[in-house]
């Protein structure tokens, strides 16, 4: 291909920018504008009265309120220990650092229904925590328990890998300053240090949470699944597809996604935060 | 290596600091480990390897691969045109198109497979033209294929986006002046910076191809031997109570999970040896 005209018309431009924008513009509206807007639009065929119906059944508020509180609680769960682990990772140098370091990755790299049966390996009666807990009348199958250690298993990554950074390039000077003004070290912490990782770890947090209220794969193995009891919003959604009720499944579908966006456009806007307070 | 902070925290904080994190990573991460290795292994090596005999199991694992072999390339190819046209134009909308990226990464694996429901199935769009033309798409391989492009896609723009953004376009530019072609300009300047990051996007392209589960499980209709990919034949076996067996197929995609995390560590140095040397280049 040869570019002269164009070449002279806008000189030192890089070629290529109608077949870029082309392909990526095609690729984009195939495979992510179409497919939503045909969601999209099978759903707005129903009737406001009737989704409302469908939204407000019980059954879809029960699994609702399951997912949010899991994924909730498995956030929360994530905020506090993933800052502890990114917090040893960014500041301590031990033995066998750089394989837990890359472990931290596993639950990305790992298919969410191979986390799934082990998970529910490792919890049941007779796995290896399950049977340590069982002494204490403790099972974690028949409840929200078991989502919520999916979530967590599956959201650690999020948390640490957003953190991590934020804390390895925090300058010490800063400390030492706060330091040699006479602050013990729990003042330096929770006065300097805390304050300058906190949105970072808000915007791992959310992350985090985002990709739980979505997690099927690594849930419904540990989980019974059990409706009004343990059945999250996208298993149920499954279920409706499976009875073909394409009419509540469009309905819920249409819902998760909203949130979705809005999820989305919480963490880009926490992102950007983040990126203008570091520079 | 962490440089040596002159504050520290006390010693005890240290130490429960410690402690917190290796119970926790022991519970979340070593047990799960541990454990599929050893549900695998449970009834010997031979069982264990006997299982990769099997029928269903041999026909999801060319399944999966068939799926990897289509969809990595597909994403590979339009994640570098995407990047390009990101981080070498100017051009309205631009940040819309970045979010539009992120959009895969978003939604629920359960969502993206019921996209494809309403896209192609019976219900949907194409559906009733699909139909008259005797095309299956959804519940069948066509439709897998669809929902893996889908889940993977992000990844490749994602890891190349801020890399060529911190390399610039100067050495772009200069090709140009020195008549190189667009084509010429990619793949003798730009290609070799980026190098290491695309290879770490096909990485993690590669190894959400090969273990999505959720928009999988919707598309497919588990139909056995032909739509059941590696991750729906555990959920198959796991359902039928063959554990061990579940657990043989998961150690394979242990393996490559447990490969693509020391890729991802290997790769993440080259990247940041690379960012330095170009650190002091602008110095110098």
């Amino acid at each position: 291909m040869k570019f002269p005209i164009k070449m002279k018309r806008d000189r030192g431009k890089i070629p290529g920018f109608g077949l870029s924008l082309g392909l990526s513009l095609s690729y984009i509206s195939f495979l992510i504008l179409i497919p939503i807007s045909s969601l999209v639009l099978y759903a707005a065929k129903i009737p406001l009265k009737e989704y409302f119906e469908i939204i407000l059944d019980e059954r879809v508020i029960a699994a609702f309120k399951i997912s949010f509180f899991s994924a909730t609680t498995a956030a929360l769960i994530n905020f506090v220990f993933g800052f502890i682990i990114a917090w040893i990772l960014a500041r301590h140098n031990f033995f066998g650092k750089k394989i837990v370091d890359a472990c931290i990755d596993l639950p990305f790299a790992i298919p969410t229904a191979v986390a799934g049966i082990s998970l529910a390996q490792v919890f049941s009666p007779n796995g290896f925590l399950g049977k340590f807990l069982a002494q204490f009348n403790i099972s974690l199958g028949y409840s929200t328990a078991g989502i919520v250690i999916a979530l967590v298993f599956i959201g650690l990554p999020f948390v640490v890998r957003t953190v991590q950074p934020v804390i390895e390039e925090f300058d010490s000077v800063v400390e030492e300053a706060a330091a040699s003004l006479g602050a013990n070290y729990f003042q330096i912490f929770f006065k300097v240090v805390f304050p300058s990782v906190l949105p970072a770890l808000i915007t791992g947090t959310a992350m985090a949470f985002a990709r739980g209220l979505g997690e099927y794969g690594s849930v419904i193995f540990i989980s019974s699944n059990m409706p009004y009891v343990s059945e999250i919003v996208p298993l149920l959604i499954i279920k409706k597809l499976m009875q073909f009720d394409y009419v509540s499944a469009s309905a819920i579908g249409v819902t998760m996604l909203m949130i979705a966006f809005v999820m989305l456009l919480v963490i880009n806007f926490l992102q950007n935060k983040m990126l203008k307070e570091r520079s | 290596m962490v440089k040596k902070r002159i504050v520290q925290e006390p010693l005890w904080v240290k130490i429960l600091l410690f402690f917190i994190s290796g119970i926790f990573l022991s519970v979340f991460i070593a047990l799960p480990l541990i454990t599929i290795f050893q549900e695998a292994l449970k009834s010997g090596i031979v069982v264990y390897l006997q299982t990769f005999t099997d029928p269903g199991v041999t026909s999801a694992i060319r399944l999966s691969l068939l799926t990897i072999v289509i969809c990595v390339p597909i994403n590979t190819f339009f994640g570098i045109f995407i990047a390009w046209l990101v981080t070498k134009y100017e051009f309205p909308g631009k940040r819309i198109l970045i979010t539009a990226i992120e959009v895969p990464f978003s939604i629920s694996p359960v969502i993206a497979g019921l996209l494809f429901i309403f896209m192609f199935g019976a219900i949907g769009w194409f559906g009733t033209w699909l139909i008259d033309h005797g095309i299956k798409i959804v519940f069948a391989f066509p439709g897998i294929v669809l929902a893996v492009l889908f889940v993977s896609f992000p990844f490749v723009a994602r890891e190349l986006i801020p890399l060529m953004r911190v390399l610039g376009k100067d050495d772009e530019e200069a090709a140009l002046t020195l008549g190189a072609s667009g084509f010429q300009i990619f793949w003798k300047v730009t290609l070799p910076n980026i190098k290491w990051g695309l290879l770490y996007g096909i990485i993690l392209t590669n190894a959400r191809a090969l273990g999505e589960f959720g928009a999988v499980s919707v598309v497919s209709g588990l139909v056995r031997g032909v739509t059941t990919t590696m991750p729906l034949y555990i959920d198959i076996l796991y359902g039928e109570y063959m554990f061990r067996a579940a657990f043989a197929v998961a150690s394979i995609m242990t393996f490559l999970a447990l490969f693509t995390i020391i890729a991802k560590a290997v790769l993440e140095y080259f990247i940041a040896a690379q960012r330095k040397s170009m650190e002091v280049e602008i110095q110098l």
